[in-house]
Protein backbone atom coordinates (compact mmCIF):
# COMPACT_ATOMS: atom_id res chain seq x y z
CA UNK A 1 0.00 0.00 0.00
CA UNK A 2 1.09 3.64 -0.34
CA UNK A 3 3.71 3.02 -3.09
CA UNK A 4 5.32 6.17 -4.27
CA UNK A 5 7.88 4.86 -6.87
CA UNK A 6 8.63 6.61 -9.66
CA UNK A 7 6.27 9.64 -8.45
CA UNK A 8 8.26 12.71 -7.45
CA UNK A 9 7.38 15.08 -4.68
CA UNK A 10 7.75 19.13 -4.38
CA UNK A 11 7.62 19.94 -0.20
CA UNK A 12 7.84 23.64 0.76
CA UNK A 13 8.88 23.78 3.84
CA UNK A 14 10.96 20.67 4.11
CA UNK A 15 13.35 22.24 6.97
CA UNK A 16 10.73 22.49 9.33
CA UNK A 17 9.48 20.01 11.62
CA UNK A 18 6.26 18.45 9.88
CA UNK A 19 7.56 19.33 6.27
CA UNK A 20 10.94 16.95 7.01
CA UNK A 21 7.95 13.92 7.96
CA UNK A 22 6.59 14.80 5.26
CA UNK A 23 9.88 14.36 2.90
CA UNK A 24 10.68 11.18 4.73
CA UNK A 25 7.35 9.54 4.48
CA UNK A 26 7.14 10.42 0.85
CA UNK A 27 10.82 9.24 0.61
CA UNK A 28 10.11 5.73 2.42
CA UNK A 29 7.24 5.21 0.17
CA UNK A 30 9.95 5.33 -2.72
CA UNK A 31 9.10 8.82 -4.05
CA UNK A 32 11.91 11.28 -5.16
CA UNK A 33 11.34 14.54 -2.91
CA UNK A 34 12.36 17.85 -3.64
CA UNK A 35 12.89 19.79 -0.58
CA UNK A 36 12.43 23.27 -0.99
CA UNK A 37 12.61 26.18 2.08
CA UNK A 38 14.76 28.88 2.77
CA UNK A 39 17.05 27.47 5.10
CA UNK A 40 19.49 25.72 2.98
CA UNK A 41 21.73 23.70 6.14
CA UNK A 42 18.79 21.72 6.98
CA UNK A 43 17.73 21.16 3.93
CA UNK A 44 21.05 20.03 3.03
CA UNK A 45 21.28 17.30 6.36
CA UNK A 46 18.02 16.11 5.51
CA UNK A 47 19.21 15.46 2.07
CA UNK A 48 22.44 13.85 3.08
CA UNK A 49 19.49 11.54 5.89
CA UNK A 50 17.43 10.41 3.25
CA UNK A 51 20.62 9.44 0.25
CA UNK A 52 19.31 8.57 -2.86
CA UNK A 53 16.42 10.45 -4.69
CA UNK A 54 16.24 13.53 -2.65
CA UNK A 55 17.10 16.99 -3.89
CA UNK A 56 17.35 20.38 -2.13
CA UNK A 57 15.80 23.03 -3.67
CA UNK A 58 15.87 26.23 -1.62
CA UNK A 59 13.33 29.22 -2.36
CA UNK A 60 11.89 32.08 -0.33
CA UNK A 61 7.90 31.83 -0.73
CA UNK A 62 7.88 35.65 -0.25
CA UNK A 63 9.97 36.15 -3.50
CA UNK A 64 7.65 36.30 -6.57
CA UNK A 65 9.99 35.88 -8.72
CA UNK A 66 11.58 32.67 -7.02
CA UNK A 67 8.30 31.03 -6.30
CA UNK A 68 7.50 31.21 -10.21
CA UNK A 69 10.87 29.55 -10.72
CA UNK A 70 10.35 26.63 -8.03
CA UNK A 71 8.36 24.40 -10.06
CA UNK A 72 10.77 24.78 -13.30
CA UNK A 73 13.63 23.99 -11.04
CA UNK A 74 11.55 20.74 -9.41
CA UNK A 75 10.73 19.47 -12.54
CA UNK A 76 14.44 19.50 -14.24
CA UNK A 77 16.11 18.14 -10.88
CA UNK A 78 13.71 15.54 -10.37
CA UNK A 79 12.16 14.79 -14.26
CA UNK A 80 8.45 16.05 -12.93
CA UNK A 81 6.46 16.90 -10.33
CA UNK A 82 3.89 13.94 -9.77
CA UNK A 83 3.26 15.72 -6.09
CA UNK A 84 3.11 19.18 -4.44
CA UNK A 85 2.65 19.19 -0.78
CA UNK A 86 2.37 23.17 0.17
CA UNK A 87 3.61 22.59 3.77
CA UNK A 88 5.67 26.42 4.22
CA UNK A 89 4.12 28.70 6.81
CA UNK A 90 4.59 31.66 8.78
CA UNK A 91 2.62 33.43 11.70
CA UNK A 92 3.68 36.92 12.74
CA UNK A 93 1.01 36.74 15.56
CA UNK A 94 -0.96 40.19 16.63
CA UNK A 95 -3.95 41.13 18.13
CA UNK A 96 -6.53 42.37 15.22
CA UNK A 97 -6.49 45.64 16.27
CA UNK A 98 -2.64 46.14 16.48
CA UNK A 99 -1.96 44.04 13.49
CA UNK A 100 -0.44 45.84 10.75
CA UNK A 101 -1.19 45.75 7.05
CA UNK A 102 2.74 44.18 6.55
CA UNK A 103 2.29 41.07 9.27
CA UNK A 104 -1.39 40.75 7.52
CA UNK A 105 0.25 40.63 4.11
CA UNK A 106 3.25 38.63 4.73
CA UNK A 107 1.07 36.05 6.06
CA UNK A 108 -1.08 36.17 3.25
CA UNK A 109 1.90 36.54 0.37
CA UNK A 110 3.61 32.97 2.31
CA UNK A 111 0.84 31.42 3.31
CA UNK A 112 -1.45 31.51 0.50
CA UNK A 113 -0.16 33.53 -2.52
CA UNK A 114 2.96 31.03 -2.68
CA UNK A 115 0.45 28.51 -2.66
CA UNK A 116 -1.75 29.43 -5.77
CA UNK A 117 1.50 30.24 -7.30
CA UNK A 118 3.10 27.02 -6.71
CA UNK A 119 -0.06 24.61 -7.77
CA UNK A 120 -0.66 26.74 -10.95
CA UNK A 121 3.04 26.04 -11.73
CA UNK A 122 2.86 22.25 -11.66
CA UNK A 123 -0.81 21.67 -13.25
CA UNK A 124 -0.02 21.26 -16.41
CA UNK A 125 2.92 18.48 -16.04
CA UNK A 126 -0.17 17.06 -13.94
CA UNK A 127 -2.71 17.74 -16.46
CA UNK A 128 -0.69 15.98 -19.05
CA UNK A 129 0.77 13.35 -17.23
CA UNK A 130 -3.25 12.99 -16.46
CA UNK A 131 -2.20 12.29 -12.65
CA UNK A 132 -1.44 14.40 -9.72
CA UNK A 133 -1.37 15.38 -6.44
CA UNK A 134 -1.79 18.72 -4.49
CA UNK A 135 -1.61 18.34 -0.25
CA UNK A 136 -2.24 22.12 0.98
CA UNK A 137 -1.11 21.88 4.97
CA UNK A 138 -3.73 24.10 6.31
CA UNK A 139 -4.43 24.24 10.21
CA UNK A 140 -7.23 23.99 12.66
CA UNK A 141 -7.34 27.24 13.47
CA UNK A 142 -8.52 28.09 9.80
CA UNK A 143 -11.33 26.27 10.79
CA UNK A 144 -11.85 27.39 14.14
CA UNK A 145 -10.31 30.41 14.65
CA UNK A 146 -7.47 31.27 17.19
CA UNK A 147 -7.48 35.23 19.17
CA UNK A 148 -4.14 36.62 17.90
CA UNK A 149 -3.93 34.69 14.01
CA UNK A 150 -6.35 36.81 12.07
CA UNK A 151 -3.68 36.59 9.70
CA UNK A 152 -2.62 33.05 9.93
CA UNK A 153 -6.48 31.72 9.71
CA UNK A 154 -7.31 33.45 7.55
CA UNK A 155 -4.59 32.42 4.72
CA UNK A 156 -5.57 28.74 6.06
CA UNK A 157 -9.06 28.92 5.87
CA UNK A 158 -8.31 30.59 2.42
CA UNK A 159 -6.24 27.29 1.20
CA UNK A 160 -9.11 25.01 2.12
CA UNK A 161 -11.37 27.26 -0.14
CA UNK A 162 -8.78 27.22 -2.69
CA UNK A 163 -7.78 23.87 -2.67
CA UNK A 164 -12.10 22.86 -3.25
CA UNK A 165 -12.43 25.04 -5.84
CA UNK A 166 -9.05 23.72 -7.57
CA UNK A 167 -10.57 20.28 -7.11
CA UNK A 168 -13.72 20.88 -9.06
CA UNK A 169 -11.62 22.40 -11.87
CA UNK A 170 -8.75 19.37 -12.61
CA UNK A 171 -10.62 15.98 -11.08
CA UNK A 172 -11.04 15.06 -14.29
CA UNK A 173 -7.94 14.89 -15.13
CA UNK A 174 -7.08 12.31 -12.37
CA UNK A 175 -5.36 14.97 -10.11
CA UNK A 176 -6.88 15.06 -6.91
CA UNK A 177 -6.37 18.25 -4.41
CA UNK A 178 -6.93 18.23 -0.71
CA UNK A 179 -6.10 19.62 2.36
CA UNK A 180 -4.82 18.49 5.96
CA UNK A 181 -5.59 20.51 9.07
CA UNK A 182 -3.09 19.58 11.65
CA UNK A 183 -3.92 20.70 15.11
CA UNK A 184 -1.46 21.54 17.60
CA UNK A 185 1.73 19.56 16.98
CA UNK A 186 5.08 19.08 18.50
CA UNK A 187 7.63 21.71 16.58
CA UNK A 188 9.76 24.80 16.95
CA UNK A 189 6.24 26.62 16.09
CA UNK A 190 4.48 25.50 18.92
CA UNK A 191 7.97 25.48 21.03
CA UNK A 192 7.34 29.24 21.02
CA UNK A 193 4.34 28.55 23.38
CA UNK A 194 5.05 29.45 27.05
CA UNK A 195 4.03 26.41 29.43
CA UNK A 196 0.48 28.29 30.57
CA UNK A 197 0.03 28.30 26.89
CA UNK A 198 0.38 24.79 26.71
CA UNK A 199 -1.15 23.44 29.28
CA UNK A 200 -4.41 25.62 28.31
CA UNK A 201 -3.99 23.72 24.88
CA UNK A 202 -3.81 20.72 26.29
CA UNK A 203 -7.12 20.86 28.12
CA UNK A 204 -9.03 21.26 24.70
CA UNK A 205 -7.24 18.46 23.14
CA UNK A 206 -9.38 14.71 23.98
CA UNK A 207 -6.25 13.02 23.37
CA UNK A 208 -4.54 14.99 26.04
CA UNK A 209 -1.31 15.61 24.27
CA UNK A 210 -0.15 17.32 21.31
CA UNK A 211 0.58 15.61 17.61
CA UNK A 212 3.44 14.33 15.98
CA UNK A 213 4.85 15.39 13.12
CA UNK A 214 4.98 11.69 11.52
CA UNK A 215 0.94 12.00 12.40
CA UNK A 216 0.79 14.63 10.18
CA UNK A 217 2.68 12.83 7.53
CA UNK A 218 0.93 9.76 7.61
CA UNK A 219 -2.33 11.93 6.31
CA UNK A 220 -0.43 13.40 3.66
CA UNK A 221 1.56 10.32 2.52
CA UNK A 222 -2.22 8.74 2.01
CA UNK A 223 -3.52 11.81 0.30
CA UNK A 224 -0.63 11.59 -1.82
CA UNK A 225 -1.12 7.73 -2.69
CA UNK A 226 -2.44 6.61 -5.70
CA UNK A 227 -5.16 4.52 -3.06
CA UNK A 228 -6.17 8.23 -2.45
CA UNK A 229 -7.66 8.56 -5.94
CA UNK A 230 -11.16 8.70 -5.14
CA UNK A 231 -10.62 11.88 -2.45
CA UNK A 232 -10.48 14.99 -3.68
CA UNK A 233 -11.66 18.53 -2.15
CA UNK A 234 -11.37 17.35 1.66
CA UNK A 235 -9.79 18.11 4.56
CA UNK A 236 -7.98 16.11 6.93
CA UNK A 237 -8.08 17.18 10.16
CA UNK A 238 -5.62 15.57 12.18
CA UNK A 239 -5.82 17.17 15.62
CA UNK A 240 -6.26 14.75 18.23
CA UNK A 241 -9.86 15.38 18.72
CA UNK A 242 -9.50 19.07 19.27
CA UNK A 243 -11.74 20.05 16.96
CA UNK A 244 -14.25 17.69 15.69
CA UNK A 245 -15.45 18.94 11.78
CA UNK B 1 -4.71 23.52 -46.45
CA UNK B 2 -1.35 24.92 -44.95
CA UNK B 3 0.66 23.02 -42.65
CA UNK B 4 -0.30 24.63 -39.80
CA UNK B 5 -4.05 24.07 -40.04
CA UNK B 6 -3.03 20.34 -40.59
CA UNK B 7 -1.32 20.47 -37.28
CA UNK B 8 -3.80 22.35 -35.56
CA UNK B 9 -5.82 19.58 -36.69
CA UNK B 10 -4.53 17.02 -35.56
CA UNK B 11 -4.19 18.24 -32.07
CA UNK B 12 -7.94 19.21 -32.21
CA UNK B 13 -8.75 15.53 -33.85
CA UNK B 14 -6.78 13.90 -30.68
CA UNK B 15 -7.73 15.92 -27.75
CA UNK B 16 -11.30 15.99 -28.45
CA UNK B 17 -11.96 13.12 -29.85
CA UNK B 18 -13.91 14.33 -32.65
CA UNK B 19 -14.37 13.79 -36.58
CA UNK B 20 -11.85 15.57 -38.42
CA UNK B 21 -14.75 17.18 -40.66
CA UNK B 22 -16.35 18.53 -37.88
CA UNK B 23 -13.13 20.65 -37.47
CA UNK B 24 -14.05 23.25 -39.73
CA UNK B 25 -12.92 27.23 -40.40
CA UNK B 26 -15.59 28.61 -37.88
CA UNK B 27 -15.61 25.61 -35.54
CA UNK B 28 -16.42 26.53 -31.81
CA UNK B 29 -14.18 24.23 -29.84
CA UNK B 30 -16.65 24.62 -26.79
CA UNK B 31 -19.68 24.67 -28.99
CA UNK B 32 -19.83 22.46 -31.90
CA UNK B 33 -16.40 20.33 -30.66
CA UNK B 34 -17.70 19.28 -27.59
CA UNK B 35 -14.68 21.25 -25.64
CA UNK B 36 -15.04 21.71 -21.89
CA UNK B 37 -13.57 24.86 -20.49
CA UNK B 38 -10.65 22.93 -19.33
CA UNK B 39 -9.91 21.46 -22.69
CA UNK B 40 -9.73 24.75 -24.43
CA UNK B 41 -6.71 25.09 -21.50
CA UNK B 42 -4.99 22.00 -22.65
CA UNK B 43 -5.68 22.49 -26.63
CA UNK B 44 -3.60 25.94 -25.67
CA UNK B 45 -0.88 24.29 -24.01
CA UNK B 46 -0.59 21.14 -26.51
CA UNK B 47 -0.43 24.19 -29.40
CA UNK B 48 2.29 26.08 -27.49
CA UNK B 49 4.33 23.05 -27.57
CA UNK B 50 3.62 21.91 -30.70
CA UNK B 51 4.42 25.46 -32.44
CA UNK B 52 7.21 26.21 -29.80
CA UNK B 53 5.44 29.62 -29.08
CA UNK B 54 4.10 31.26 -26.10
CA UNK B 55 0.37 31.84 -25.97
CA UNK B 56 -0.52 34.55 -23.16
CA UNK B 57 -4.07 34.08 -21.35
CA UNK B 58 -5.11 37.00 -22.46
CA UNK B 59 -4.44 36.17 -25.89
CA UNK B 60 -5.54 32.11 -25.20
CA UNK B 61 -9.20 33.59 -24.44
CA UNK B 62 -9.21 35.05 -28.21
CA UNK B 63 -9.28 31.63 -29.45
CA UNK B 64 -12.38 30.48 -29.89
CA UNK B 65 -12.62 27.91 -32.97
CA UNK B 66 -10.56 26.60 -35.01
CA UNK B 67 -9.91 29.32 -37.45
CA UNK B 68 -8.79 31.02 -34.61
CA UNK B 69 -6.15 28.73 -33.58
CA UNK B 70 -4.82 28.53 -36.95
CA UNK B 71 -4.80 32.33 -37.39
CA UNK B 72 -2.83 33.18 -34.00
CA UNK B 73 -0.44 30.59 -34.49
CA UNK B 74 0.26 31.67 -38.78
CA UNK B 75 0.81 35.63 -37.28
CA UNK B 76 3.11 34.16 -34.55
CA UNK B 77 5.58 32.13 -36.28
Amino acid sequence: MFDLTGKSALITGASGGIGGAIAKALHGAGANVGLSGTRVEPLEALAAELGERAFVLPCKLDDAEAVAALPKQAAEAMGSVDILVNNAGITRDNLFMRMSDDEWQSVLDVNLTATFKLCKGVLRGMMKSRWGRIVNISSVVGATGNPGQGNYAAAKAGMVGMSKSLAYEVASRGITVNAVAPGFIETAMTDKLTDDQKSAILTQIPTGRMGTPEEIAAGVLYLASPEAAYVTGTTLHVNGGMAML
Amino acid sequence: MSDIADRVKKIVVEHLSVEEEKVTESASFIDDLGADSLDTVELVMAFEEEFGIEIPDDAAETIQTFGDAVKFISDAQ
